[in-house]
């Protein structure tokens, strides 16, 4: 038994197409090269990603919830107790630089979980039958968490703002910050990527992405000077690019003094070799 | 099963399909490869132990409706996954339009269009956005996109509903998205790994119409996997019956069906020459043969028989759960 028989077929329904109707059909477009396409394919990712968000806007909301509270009860604690040494500047102001990269890196942590869906929902499989090399496609997905992260930054930004921290609302020390929590989302999504790329099950990886998110957070300069920390937890903290991303924004949002050229240096590198590792495993998630 | 009209020999071809292919049966004979749309030599692929695709030699000619049938695990998916660069060629040789799957990627995806057998449009996006992104990823340049976009989705019948978000779309209208989005680069070669999938037998016919019309429209070539013999019957030009990885009998469903007469007559008529095959004994002389009895007499069994193993039901669940 082959299955149900297709349905017995109206000879009139049938669907016709005028052939000068699908013109543009019959014309393979003219392959672009080089460096043409990494930005043609970053931009396409980047698209979609906007075009999601503005169907759907809830995450972004209920994203917004958590960075709130920590801004609320734990900066607004904090800053009373002055238990943090933070050189002068009110607690919740010192915080909100390292809530924003926070919020930034949950999203980002998230898309390792996203592609391992998409492969499941053939999504991913699709794609990688386009004439997009995988590097392309993991920069395209890298770039695009480094969107959402900057909206959600933005989202996050506002409450900051209304809850009276003083930032800087200089055009360019905000451009600056926009592409610090872009490098910095690049670099987190591809790690979680990477890790898809090798355990392949959305259950371990989601295991996985909640052990390393808070670690990470905690094992950075984004709640307390690293000066406080204990030396082993000051070491880790050298590793995190969190850290630098963290670095990079207090420095342009508040005017604290930072190492903005090693910021974005570590940065730009994490970003790289997370997009190198990541499209190194690709080829894993299509199996 | 279905009874096909005993009058109709000849299968459906578009007007720019090539003249059929001469009676006679077998496989087709070698040709050189540039002038195949695809061709397939000595392939395999193996997941560990499992030889998934175990020595597979076809040849698709530009311009015909091609299905390779199996049943599930046969490995049809496979050999699809192979020949779109999804999996490497670790043995044999790929071909598309002469372009060596192995070693020119990105060529041979230039000249694809592929729909996976899941459904696997994104349901965050609206119909319109997801055939606009494969345009995008296919180069298209800006000033033609709109244009490009609404000439694939008006192939398909989606221009209403594509500004809706492709979650609220049956199951049958998502494979005909998932056609657009493949038709966008126009593609020289259309790869569909079981189009019609979990979909109710209206929707099945929708899609194939739809096949049929764009490959009428537009000379493209397509290879189609399926397990249902019916389908095939109905709408492929040539089939290849493809069981535990080889494929074990090729050609027009007529010419596949009248050997298989041949067959039973001798065997009937009790000239005995002794087939390599257990051939199935007519259940009477006159009886016309089916697809399916071709099937059951070169794999030696029938597709029921054969039961898909625990991923192909996971997947097809999936489907189905997806599709609502
Ligand atoms: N990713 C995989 N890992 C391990 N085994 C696989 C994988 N994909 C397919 N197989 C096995 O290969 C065989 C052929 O599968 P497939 O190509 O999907 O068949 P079909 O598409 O004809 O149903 C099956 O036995 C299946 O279990
Ligand atoms: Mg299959």
């Amino acid at each position: 038994m082959s299955g149900a028989p297709a349905a017995p077929q109206p000879g009139s329904a049938e669907p016709t197409v005028a052939a000068d109707d699908l013109q543009l059909l019959l014309i393979p477009p003219r392959p672009r090269t080089g460096w043409r396409v990494l930005t043609t394919r970053v931009i396409a990712m980047c698209v979609v990603e906007l075009q999601k968000l503005r169907h759907d806007r809830t995450e972004l909301y209920t994203r917004a919830v958590q960075p709130a509270l920590w801004l609320l009860v734990f900066g607004e604690t904090f800053t009373r107790i002055k238990a943090i040494p933070t050189g002068g500047t009110p607690y919740i102001d010192y915080l909100a630089p390292g809530i924003i990269a926070q919020s930034a890196m949950f999203i980002a942590i998230f898309y390792g979980i996203m592609i391992i869906w998409e492969r499941d929902a053939g999504i991913l499989t699709k794609l990688l039958v386009t004439p997009t090399p995988r590097a392309a496609l993991i920069a395209g997905k890298a770039f695009a968490a480094g969107v959402k992260a900057l909206l959600q930054a933005v989202v996050v930004i506002l409450i900051a703002a209304l809850l009276g921290v003083a930032m800087t609302w200089n055009p360019l020390r905000l451009l600056g910050v926009a592409v610090a929590v872009i490098l910095g989302s690049a670099f987190f999504s591809c790690l979680s990527m990477t890790i898809a790329g090798i355990v392949l099950t959305r259950d371990r990886l989601m295991g996985i992405g909640q052990a390393i998110t808070m670690p990470l957070f905690f094992a950075s300069n984004a709640l307390y000077p690293v000066a406080v920390m204990p030396g082993w937890l000051r070491a880790i903290s050298t590793f995190n690019p969190l850290s630098y991303q963290v670095d990079a924004l207090r420095g342009l949002l508040l005017g604290t003094p930072s190492h903005l050229l090693l910021d974005y240096a570590v940065l730009v590198a994490a970003a790289a070799a997370g997009i190198a590792a990541a499209s190194s495993l690709l080829g894993r998630l299509a199996r | 099963m279905t009874r096909e009209d005993p009058g109709r020999t000849v299968p459906p071809t578009g007007p720019e399909a090539p003249p059929d292919t001469a009676p006679g049966g077998g496989p087709a004979p070698p040709r050189a490869p540039e002038g195949d749309a695809l061709s397939c030599h000595g392939l395999r692929y193996a997941f560990g132990e499992t030889r998934a695709v175990d020595g597979v030699d076809l040849a698709v000619r530009p311009g015909e409706v091609f299905g390779l049938l199996g049943p599930n695990g046969a490995g049809k998916t496979t050999a699809i996954r192979c020949i779109t660069t999804l999996l490497p060629v670790p043995a044999g040789m790929v071909r598309v339009f002469g372009h060596d799957a192995a070693r020119e990627r990105m060529a041979v995806r230039r000249l694809l269009g592929y729909v996976p057998q899941q459904l696997s449009a994104d349901a965050g996006l609206t119909g319109r956005e997801n055939v606009a992104l494969f345009a995008r990823v296919f180069d298209v340049p800006r000033r033609e996109r709109a244009a490009r976009v609404d000439q694939a989705l008006r192939a398909v019948h989606l221009t209403d509903a594509a500004n809706r978000l492709a979650k609220t779309y049956s199951g049958g209208m998502i494979r005909r998205l998932e056609l657009a989005q493949a038709l966008v680069s126009a593609p020289r070669l259309l790869m569909l790994d079981e189009p019609t999938i979990g979909l109710d037998p209206i929707a099945r016919t929708s899609v194939w119409e739809h096949i049929n019309a764009v490959r009428a429209a537009t000379g493209m070539t397509v290879l189609v996997t399926t397990h249902y013999m019916d389908e095939a019957e109905q709408y492929c030009d040539r089939v290849a019956l493809m069981h535990r990885g080889r494929i074990r009998a090729l050609g027009t469903p007529a010419e596949l069906r009248s050997a298989l007469r041949t067959r039973w007559a001798r065997a009937a008529s009790g000239d005995s020459a002794p087939s390599p095959l257990p051939t199935t004994p007519a259940p009477s002389s006159d009886a016309e043969p089916t697809l399916e009895d071709v099937f059951r007499d070169v794999a030696g069994t029938g597709l029921d028989e054969q039961s898909g193993d625990f991923r192909d039901v996971r997947s097809t669940r999936r489907t189905a759960a997806r599709v609502g």
